[in-house]
């Protein structure tokens, strides 16, 4: 792969990810929809759309303001919903190149998709396969937001389609391919004892980050 | 500035962060050592926490069964039968949406 055109590998990241594209876009327009039952402006929706770009977080800060919760636990709740990114942009952090704030705006395509997605078989990460696949979910996620805050719902409700059981299936078959040492399985293992463990006690989101010390199996005594 | 605006930049400005705090302060170096372990074991661990939380979560303290397992099983079954990434998410999904209108 080493030796294929940059262009080609952008593209690769965008072909790879255009079937889950169209999952983001339907869950864009619903949480545009929600966002204005919740009392967000349209321009409030797009713009946490375009910033934050990360669906969980942002459905828990929705539908707490809508249930007339406070500032302080909606922004908490959305920030351990996403505090998962500090690790898994860590992860990816020595792939980046150029200038800081370059550096800065490709981060922001970080997803859990985009991420997972760009993972190689020799445990690097492919920064181009990351840009093109975050690319196109991003586009679909603000383009999903502004169709579904401008009072559309044209694409039906994403569960009566059975769309929210699309992640883990893609979570799946993208960890599939990864657990093939022994030391992989057990992180695997780990990571969903962790978050199996915690779901009932722990607020949403702690229990994925928490899982995310799974991977302190692998911290090299060398 | 309505609650809605305060909490929209407020969460805004946190995710950029967070994003951003690995290719903007390690970016194009290698990290330390003893931590490429373990980053290389996060990609294993965070993907089968994200399997749990997406096909059993629900809200804060909650696990919560329903038609997702059943999709999540047809997908994994999909997998099994090494259909391509698209088929085993069709398939998925489709079981969920099947389950649901029947039940």
């Amino acid at each position: 792969m080493a030796g294929s055109r940059p262009e080609a590998r952008y593209r690769d990241g965008a072909r790879a990810i255009a079937p889950i594209g169209l999952v983001a876009l339907a869950f864009g327009v619903t949480f545009g929809v929600l966002a204005r039952e919740a009392g967000m402006e349209a321009l409030a929706a797009l713009t946490m759309s375009a910033t934050t770009f990360a669906g969980s977080a942002q459905f828990a800060a929705a539908s707490i303001l809508g249930a007339g919760g406070g500032v302080a636990s909606a922004v908490v709740a959305a920030a351990l919903l996403n505090a998962r990114y500090a690790p898994i942009s860590l992860s990816v952090a020595s792939e980046f190149r150029g200038g800081a704030l370059r550096r800065l705006l490709e981060s922001q395509l970080i997803v859990d998709e985009s991420w997972a997605i760009s993972r190689r078989s020799d445990g690097r990460y492919d920064r181009r396969l990351l840009v093109g696949a975050g690319l196109v979910l991003y586009v679909s996620w603000v383009g999903g937001t502004a169709l579904g805050a401008a009072g559309g719902e044209a694409l039906g409700d994403p569960e009566t389609l059975g769309l929210d059981a699309a992640f883990p299936a893609l979570f799946l078959a993208l960890l599939v391919p990864l657990v093939r040492s022994g030391r992989t399985r057990a992180a695997a293992a780990a990571g969903a004892a962790i978050a199996l463990a915690l779901m009932p006690l722990a607020p949403a989101g702690v229990p994925i980050v928490a899982a995310s010390g799974a991977c302190l199996l692998g911290w090299s005594r060398a | 500035m309505s609650t809605a605006w305060i909490v929209v930049l407020a969460v805004g400005a946190a995710t950029v962060v967070l994003k951003a705090v690995g290719p903007v302060l390690v970016g194009g170096r290698n990290l330390p050592r003893p931590l490429t372990g373990a980053v290389g074991l996060l990609a294993p661990a965070l993907l089968a926490a994200l399997v749990v939380t997406q096909a059993a979560g629900g809200g804060d303290r909650e696990l919560v069964a329903d038609e997702r397992l059943l999709g999540l099983a047809a997908g994994a079954v999909a997998l099994l039968l090494r259909a391509p990434l698209l088929v085993v998410v069709v398939t998925a999904a489709a079981a969920t949406a099947a389950a649901r209108a029947l039940g």
